[in-house]
């Protein structure tokens, strides 16, 4: 018997808008319109705004450990424009907040979660999205999990699930999209390889040359993309999106990235990571380039661009006074929450503020005082 | 093997001398510096140590707790895994069994849930299925505990969960000498350790002089922090500094035994049996909610073993019952001087 493949596959790269914002105009066609190019495009500053004044904050003591969005904006807010908001599900992990932004989770609430306080985890009524996600690689399952639930209730909603290029090493990212393509959930898989997780680097991460090929291994449709490109961001998550919606099962995309800050204001990257390699990649930064596309369109102009600049600092100063404005939470709201009935023990706990019981029973022989306290 | 004394002087930053009294060389460390210095020495010692884990090699760790061993031993001793706890510890297992003394590390205790199957359903089993013919030598390093203003799941307290798994021993150390000690005595041990490091106390405002030479100290053995008659607090790790902080806050008549259990499994009964049986009273404080927590373990045995001696309910100041809530209202969750005081106080006076 002569040998046969098995199994050929590629791996298509797209990228729509170059570095220096020139665009293929043929890829281009049926993506975004100038109009929306340029709401976004002001949408993606105010965001970089508000992660560029988080991470001051953390510096002067006004917030706890902060992991910054900067360079994966158009990773995030592509993605997210091409989900419907209320309808389709966001999965998040933690350097997206554009897009929990954009489908209704109030900025401020960003803020909250990394000032210590789970009110900013509290999604509001009709938004869809789960909870920022500490713990890595573990959401994925959710999102396969929700989307199935879609499914078999016969809802026409996707749920797209972010995570990073070190989660996709997680047995649980593995599982979630096994389980997707076995179920053909309606689930999007959008990995952002930002080429780092904390120190490790993504060649030392996996032995595979692109993410993108792990979902080969699951007959997934899969797709790299320059995650720098808002419209190629765009073009393969609407598809993706769509194809889910219609019932073609899942899909992985591999929105190819750089973290332009360190991993958290814990990290410090210089530990670890060339400033050569940077530099390189803040060349490729998704807001420069979409400012010269629109310039070169004769759509923006730097007073344009000053008059944003003063709108967003207003805009974050009234983010960070929400979230600062808020009282501490008393100690008892942490009662309120472990179940939906308070237990007897945990009740008395509540009401007394303290785990021993000296006092509980006065009755029990030997108690010499009544403790009130 | 070589010998430790004649490798260069690993991390030369830290302070140095020989202890006049007893000649004995000293070096001044904290918590975590401690640590450090251990494992280079046991990677000194013994070519089969490697460590592993998340950030552990280049980035020296995210509490820089094995700063400088990719340096000095390279990165066939020193690697830096993929992000996958279950990978990290299931290889472990097997670097044990293939003849290595693996030390992985899980970058937070939140993180240990996806290496729970293989630390409690194959390292702690693997003695009793192969009856004897596998063991897995391994010390697996976790931080541990709150206090440090750090995101969801970087500060919880899990040692009862392990500590309920028959197989597995855990340490807990607070001081650097404890954890010095503790650390080369769990390299020596047959058997899987896990060794909770409270990362509230890691890097205390001072620093303590230790012994650079290596020693050990049992495991399974607690440890009598203040000597006292009338009521004896046990703790564990961060916890065991609020306890002496609300011995301060006490009335001077209150003479406190406060005794620090260092591991936590197995227990050291002969220790708090004794001290209990002199002073009729015990308080147990630890981070963990109340509800079978560690607390539970100890207090029963008290009762099985000083029942006629007791003056008092054996008492826990503990976490209360709540999944461990964000940072802005930890410190009022965790067992602090204040709680810990007035428990002793109602103790007494009972
Ligand atoms: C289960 C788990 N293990 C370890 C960590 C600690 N940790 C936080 S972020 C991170 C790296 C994540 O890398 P990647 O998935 O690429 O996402 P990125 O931070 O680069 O966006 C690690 C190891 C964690 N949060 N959860
Ligand atoms: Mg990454």
């Amino acid at each position: 018997m002569p040998i046969r493949t098995a199994y050929t596959a590629k791996i298509d790269y797209l990228q729509i808008m170059d570095e220096n914002g020139v665009l293929d105009e043929k890829l281009a066609k049926d993506t975004l319109t100038d109009a929306e190019v340029l709401e976004l495009y002001q949408y993606m500053c105010r965001c970089r705004a508000l992660d560029e004044t988080a991470f001051k904050l953390q510096r002067s003591g006004r917030m706890g450990t902060y992991p910054q969005n900067k360079g994966q904006e158009a990773a995030a807010i592509g993605s997210g424009y091409a989900a419907k908001r209320g309808v389709d599900w966001l999965v998040p992990c933690y350097r997206e907040n554009a897009a929990l932004w954009m489908h209704g989770l109030p900025m401020h609430y960003v803020l909250l979660h990394w000032m210590g306080d789970e009110r900013g985890n509290q999604i509001p009524e009709g938004v869809r999205m789960t909870p920022l996600c500490i713990p890595i690689g573990t959401q994925m399952l959710h999102a396969t999990g929700i989307s199935w639930a879609m499914k078999l209730r016969k809802e026409p909603a996707v749920a797209i699930t972010y995570f990073g290029d070190g989660a996709t090493s997680e047995g649980d990212f593995h599982e979630a999209m096994n389980f997707a393509s076995t179920f053909q959930t309606p689930t999007v898989f959008f990995c952002q390889n930002n080429h780092w997780a904390i120190s490790v680097p993504r060649e030392s991460q996996m032995n595979s040359e692109t993410v993108a090929q792990k979902a080969l291994a699951y007959g997934m449709p899969t797709v790299q993309v320059d995650g720098n490109d808002l419209l190629a961001v765009y073009k393969v998550s609407k598809e993706a999106i769509e194809r889910a919606r219609a019932g073609g099962g899942p899909s992985f995309i591999e929105a190819v990235t750089y973290r332009l800050a360190d991993h958290t204001t814990a990290d410090d990257a210089r530990r670890y990571r060339d400033p050569k390699e940077v530099e390189a990649w803040q060349g490729k930064d998704p807001v420069i380039r979409l400012r010269k596309y629109l310039t070169a369109k004769g759509l923006w102009s730097d007073e344009k661009q000053t008059a944003l600049d003063e709108a967003a600092k207003t805009m974050v100063t009234e983010v960070v006074r929400a979230a600062e404005g808020i009282a501490k939470p008393p100690l008892a709201d942490i009662f309120d929450y472990t179940y939906a009935t308070v237990p007897a023990e945990l009740e008395t706990q509540k009401r007394t503020m303290r785990t021993h019981s000296l006092g509980q029973n006065p009755e029990q022989v030997g108690l010499q005082t009544e403790w009130t306290s | 093997m070589s010998n430790a004394t004649e490798q260069a002087v690993f991390n030369p930053k830290l302070r140095r001398r020989v202890d006049e009294g007893s000649g004995v060389n000293q070096v001044e460390c904290n918590l975590v510096e401690a640590i450090t210095l251990t494992l280079a020495q046991e990677m000194d010692r013994d070519e089969r140590v490697v460590c592993l884990g998340e950030d552990v090699g280049l980035n020296g760790g995210v509490f820089r707790a094995t700063d400088g061993l990719q340096a000095r031993f390279g990165d066939q001793r020193v690697f830096d895994t993929p992000l996958s706890e279950s990978g990290i510890m299931g290889t472990a297992v097997g670097l044990a069994m293939g003849g290595m003394r693996p030390i992985p590390e899980i970058q937070f205790e939140g993180f240990m849930g996806p290496a729970y199957d293989q630390l409690v359903n194959h390292a702690a089993r693997y003695r009793t299925r192969s009856r004897g013919a596998i063991t897995i030598p391994m010390v697996v390093r976790v931080p541990v505990g709150g206090g440090i203003h750090a995101p969801e799941l970087h500060s919880d307290s899990p040692e009862a969960i392990y500590a309920h798994q028959p197989g597995l021993k855990v340490v807990m150390p607070c001081t650097p000498y404890d954890a010095k000690g503790l650390l080369a005595a769990a390299l020596e041990d047959p058997d899987p350790v896990l060794f909770f490091e409270p990362k509230r106390v890691y890097r205390l405002p001072t620093r303590d002089w230790i012994p650079e030479d290596r020693y050990t100290i049992p495991i399974g053995q607690a440890k009598v922090v203040t000597e006292g008659d009338s009521v004896t607090v046990i703790s564990w790790g961060a916890s065991v500094y609020q306890c002496l902080e609300a011995m301060d806050q006490l009335p001077e008549d209150i003479s406190v035994e406060m005794i620090d259990m260092r591991t936590i499994s197995p227990i050291d009964k002969d220790t708090i049996i004794a001290s209990v049986q002199k002073t009729g009273r015990c308080v147990i404080v630890h981070e963990a909610p109340k509800t079978a927590g560690m607390g539970a373990e100890l207090a029963t045995i008290l009762q099985e073993h000083c029942f006629l001696y007791l003056k008092a309910p054996v008492q826990r100041v503990a976490g209360f019952d709540t999944i461990m809530p964000y940072y802005k209202l930890e410190l009022e969750y965790l067992p602090n001087a204040k709680r810990v005081a007035e428990a002793i106080t109602q103790v007494m006076a009972y």
